[in-house]
């Protein structure tokens, strides 16, 4: 049996036709399993959905109680059987709830890892190596120049620029789900003990992983706050609402943003971000490229990000490697769909 | 390294000044001497080493990874050192220790021959991060460009002991790097440190912008009047070393040494003194236009030919010092006739003195200011930018005193053009659409249609702001990154009066024209855009500037 007769890369996502499912499909379709509540790949209106428990709930607090026709909470390392297909999923370690599917069918696996990142994160699960002999990857960040490095480091050049200019507020831009909580939850590790504002659009999230038990401390909303008491803050925000009309509420802010692609100059300045923070959900291309190897896999597929640079890095490894041009992923990132959620 | 490769990142970021010093001030604060005075060097442009190409940096990265992965590489960070500094593959192996130590970098720089150059580099890029690797490459191949200039790194070191930076200018030209005795004196620890230099700037004094209004209320008679030149404001000095040599420096306004861009200049400070003046262009006789003048600005290697075709001129209007001896406690009036009988025994034609005007009334003034060359200014009409009022009894004071000195410009051009993009801007702005690109009308091929003719994004209040950021986003029809493209057809748009100092044609913007110093004078909310100005007016006030220009220089030059 060959990979593609279990797994078939259409524009819509990547479909196991004897399994009757598809994983993280960017149009209706009768069964999804979901890898992560991101909006690019969790969408609503399909038939029946399996995922973690976590990220059921992050796509009803999105979509409201009707996002799908059903729901399947399926357990870390829980082993499904659809069709006759072997299907399990693993924690990816990219946001709280995520996994990796892993599809068995003949003898062969087959892992589809969705978004990744193999570095600690203090608000989800580890991210589990599953060995396979074919390997789906992500490539956001698949380029050599990617090198993301210890996270608090990038905290700590946060809090050394909130002593630094204590009048002014630090505006944080953070992806809503994921990141911003991230960055709350490395602040208190960091010692960080005054209250974190949030933006109206990250309250519900950020609730929901409080209730998880993650503890981020005390979080309030900007809304209920003076301009003057903003100051010598720090406050989460979508990252459009930086340029927003929104932003005029802080006196004099620092704008600062916590992204794998504040790597790249050109990437901050065209945001106008000043204080750029090289904080990453996703693997960087050591983190891919370690990945790529400790899976034992044989063959590589890559979805979406830079292609390229990660097949043509597989091909001199003498790994059979080919990009996968699926539609859409990568989207939530870059225009941030989830800010229009709450103007607060 | 790793802390001012840190410095140094947060200064390209951030574009508000009061934070830049701030950054600036804590690192020298907090960095161990001879450190901080290797980063200052760096700061203030104060290092002299042989830089390094990048045909040898990009050598070092090929090397080092595949060529595939580098060409991606760079073709998406767009930036041969940043691309470098990001992909350098740190390998544990040959990881010294210790990172290199900015005083390692700069000492080793100076004495190093060029055949060890690229291991060295190898060497310290091993040891450092993505941030010091960037830092590293842009220190040993020359030019920071973090928007820092030498007197705001002065004015933060200032900052250390509460003084005010015009001190620290003083001393400036007689102190070397890592200038420990500079912050032994600012932190308290020593004495200040002499200046024995035998030609220092001197901080200068800078007039008031006047109205006609301010005007009414002076003495004609209290004043002297002499053109203001458009060219760019200088100190010439010279004095005699321990060795009795004459050693002679010229300054910016701001004090930054640019004596060997003028070397053409400066061989005619034959005798000691210090004399403020406008650095401008002359030919066969002739003032030349600040166009001309940028021209020579613009070019970085000073050769024979340059020399020949741009030739350096200083006009004096103030005389400072006269060999050992300080003039700035004396009035006006005393040092002009000793720069008057200074220039006459100087006796070179590269220095001549600025003629004053006469007049007798406030009324000839304006005459005068009005048509500089009917009132005897020998130049072209571009080279005179408006008058400047001196008390005859005014002591020269550094800074920007009220009162004695005057600016008053010529009325500015005007036009009202049609807003047609708008771009946020930074810092306190930075939600704001503050940068404004305005057009024109003209035929096109479609017919009617608007070409860009300039960018301006100051000389509106904090209400027109907010006024026009409405606007902006109420009327935004197209995207681009920051950019927003706003509404301009003749019945639906916003009209803006600029205004601007001159014209020069350019071959960068699409309407073959560029303006000078524009700014908005004024919002048009009551005129339809169908009736703002069109190219053809931009086009025939070029005409008559050139033709003015063309007339006074004897129709040698354009």
């Amino acid at each position: 049996m060959r990979p593609e007769d279990i797994l078939v890369p259409t524009p819509s996502g990547v479909c196991c036709k004897p399994g009757g499912f598809h994983i993280d499909p960017t149009r209706p379709v009768e069964k999804a399993l979901i890898t992560h509540g991101h909006s690019d790949h969790a969408r609503a209106g399909h038939g029946a959905v399996l995922a973690t428990k976590e990220t059921l709930d992050i796509m009803r607090l999105r979509y409201g109680d009707k996002f799908a026709g059903r729901t399947q909470a399926v357990a870390y390392g829980e082993t499904l059987k659809l069709d006759g297909v072997k299907v399990s999923l693993h924690p990816a370690g990219h946001v709280l709830g995520s996994v990796q599917v892993r599809v068995e069918c003949g003898g062969l696996r087959i892992v589809a890892s969705g978004d990744y990142k193999d570095v600690a994160d203090p608000t989800c699960t580890p991210f589990e190596l599953v060995p396979c002999d074919v390997f789906i990857t992500e490539a956001t960040f698949g380029l050599p120049v990617f090198r993301h490095h210890d996270a608090g480091g990038e905290i700590a050049k946060l809090l050394h620029s909130v002593a630094l200019f204590p009048e002014r507020a630090h505006l944080v831009g953070a992806y809503t789900l994921g990141k911003a909580q991230r960055v709350m939850a490395m602040l208190r590790a960091a010692g960080h003990d005054k209250p974190i504002y949030i933006h109206g659009a990250v309250e519900s999230i950020t609730r929901y992983y409080q209730s998880c038990g993650i503890d981020l401390g005390q979080v309030e909303l900007v809304r209920g706050a003076n301009k003057a008491e903003l100051a010598g803050h720090i406050i989460i925000c979508p990252p459009s609402a930086m340029s927003d009309l929104w932003s005029r509420r802080f006196p004099d802010p620092v704008a600062a943003f916590a992204s794998g692609w504040m790597r790249v100059r050109a990437r901050a300045r065209q945001r106008g971000v000043t204080l750029p923070l090289v904080i990453s959900d996703h693997a960087d291309w050591d983190g891919l490229t370690a990945t790529i190897t400790a899976t034992g896999a044989s063959e590589v597929w890559v979805t979406h990000g830079q292609e390229d640079a990660l097949v043509h890095w597989c091909q001199t490894k003498g790994l059979k490697a080919r990009p996968l041009d699926i539609v859409g992923y990568g989207d939530e990132e870059e225009t941030d769909v989830t800010t229009s959620e709450a103007e607060a | 390294m790793n802390r001012f490769a840190e410095l140094l990142d947060r200064l390209a970021y951030e574009p508000g000044r009061n934070a830049k010093l701030r950054l600036i001030a804590e690192y020298l604060r907090s960095t161990p001497d001879p450190e901080r005075g290797w980063a200052l060097a760096a700061l203030t442009g104060a290092l002299t080493f042989k830089h390094a190409k990048g045909g040898m940096i990009r050598a070092l990265i090929m090397e080092r990874t595949d060529p595939a992965l580098f060409a991606l590489s760079y073709d998406y960070v767009g930036d041969l050192s940043e691309t470098v500094a990001l992909m350098w593959p740190a390998d544990p192996g040959r990881k010294p220790k210790s990172a290199p130590t900015l005083s390692d970098v700069v000492k080793t720089l100076s004495t190093l021959g060029k055949a060890q150059l690229p291991a060295q580099i190898a060497r310290w890029l091993d040891g450092l991060d993505e941030i010091g690797r960037w830092a590293l490459l842009k220190l040993v191949t020359g030019g920071l460009r973090i928007g820092v200039s030498a007197r705001l790194a002065k004015t933060a070191a200032a900052s250390l002991g509460g003084m005010q930076p015009d001190e620290v200018e003083i001393l400036w030209p007689g102190l070397t790097p890592p200038y420990l005795d500079l912050f032994a004196w600012l932190e308290g620890r020593a004495e200040k440190p002499s200046s024995r230099d035998p030609a220092p700037f001197r901080p200068p004094m800078l007039a008031h912008a006047a109205e006609e209004s301010d005007l009414a209320g002076l003495e004609a008679a209290d004043f002297m009047a002499e053109w203001k030149w458009d060219g760019i404001r200088v100190q010439a000095v010279a004095g005699h070393d321990e060795h009795g040599e004459l050693v002679a420096r010229l300054y910016s306004r701001t004090g930054e040494e640019i004596t060997r861009s003028f070397p053409d200049l400066v061989e005619a400070l034959r005798l000691p003194c210090a004399i403020d003046g406008e650095l401008l262009i002359m030919r066969e006789g002739r003032i030349q236009s600040f166009n001309v003048l940028q021209q020579r600005l613009n070019r970085k290697a000073v050769t024979p030919k340059l020399l020949a075709e741009f030739p350096a001129h200083l006009r004096a209007y103030d005389l400072l010092a006269h060999g050992d001896e300080d003039l700035r406690g004396h009035p006006f009036m005393e040092r002009r006739a000793r720069l008057e009988k200074f220039i006459t025994k100087l006796n070179d034609q590269r220095i001549d003195l600025s003629p004053l005007i006469r007049f007798s009334s406030w009324g000839e003034l304006t005459a005068a200011r009005a048509d500089p060359a009917s009132a005897g200014a020998d130049a072209v009409a571009d080279a005179v930018e408006g008058v400047m009022l001196k008390r005859r009894d005014a002591l020269y004071t550094p800074g920007r005193p009220k009162g004695p000195w005057w600016k008053w410009k010529r009325d500015p051009m005007i036009i009202d053009a049609v807003l047609m993009y708008a771009q946020r801007g930074h810092g306190k702005r930075s939600s704001y659409y503050s940068d404004y690109t305005f057009g024109v009308w003209t035929k096109g091929k479609n017919g009617e249609e608007l070409v860009p003719v300039g960018k301006a994004y100051f000389g509106f209040t904090d209400e027109e702001l907010i006024q026009i950021d409405r606007f902006v986003r109420r009327n935004t029809v197209d995207r681009f990154g920051p950019v927003r493209e706003v509404a301009h057809e003749p019945k639906l748009g916003l009209v803006l009066e600029v205004a601007f100092e001159g014209l020069q044609r350019s071959t960068r913007h699409k309407s073959g024209i560029a303006m000078r110093f524009p700014r908005i004078n004024r919002l048009r909310w009551d005129k339809p855009p169908g009736e703002a100005d069109r190219l053809e007016t931009l086009e025939h006030m070029l005409q008559r500037r050139e033709h003015a220009t063309l007339a006074a220089s004897g129709g040698n030059y354009g």
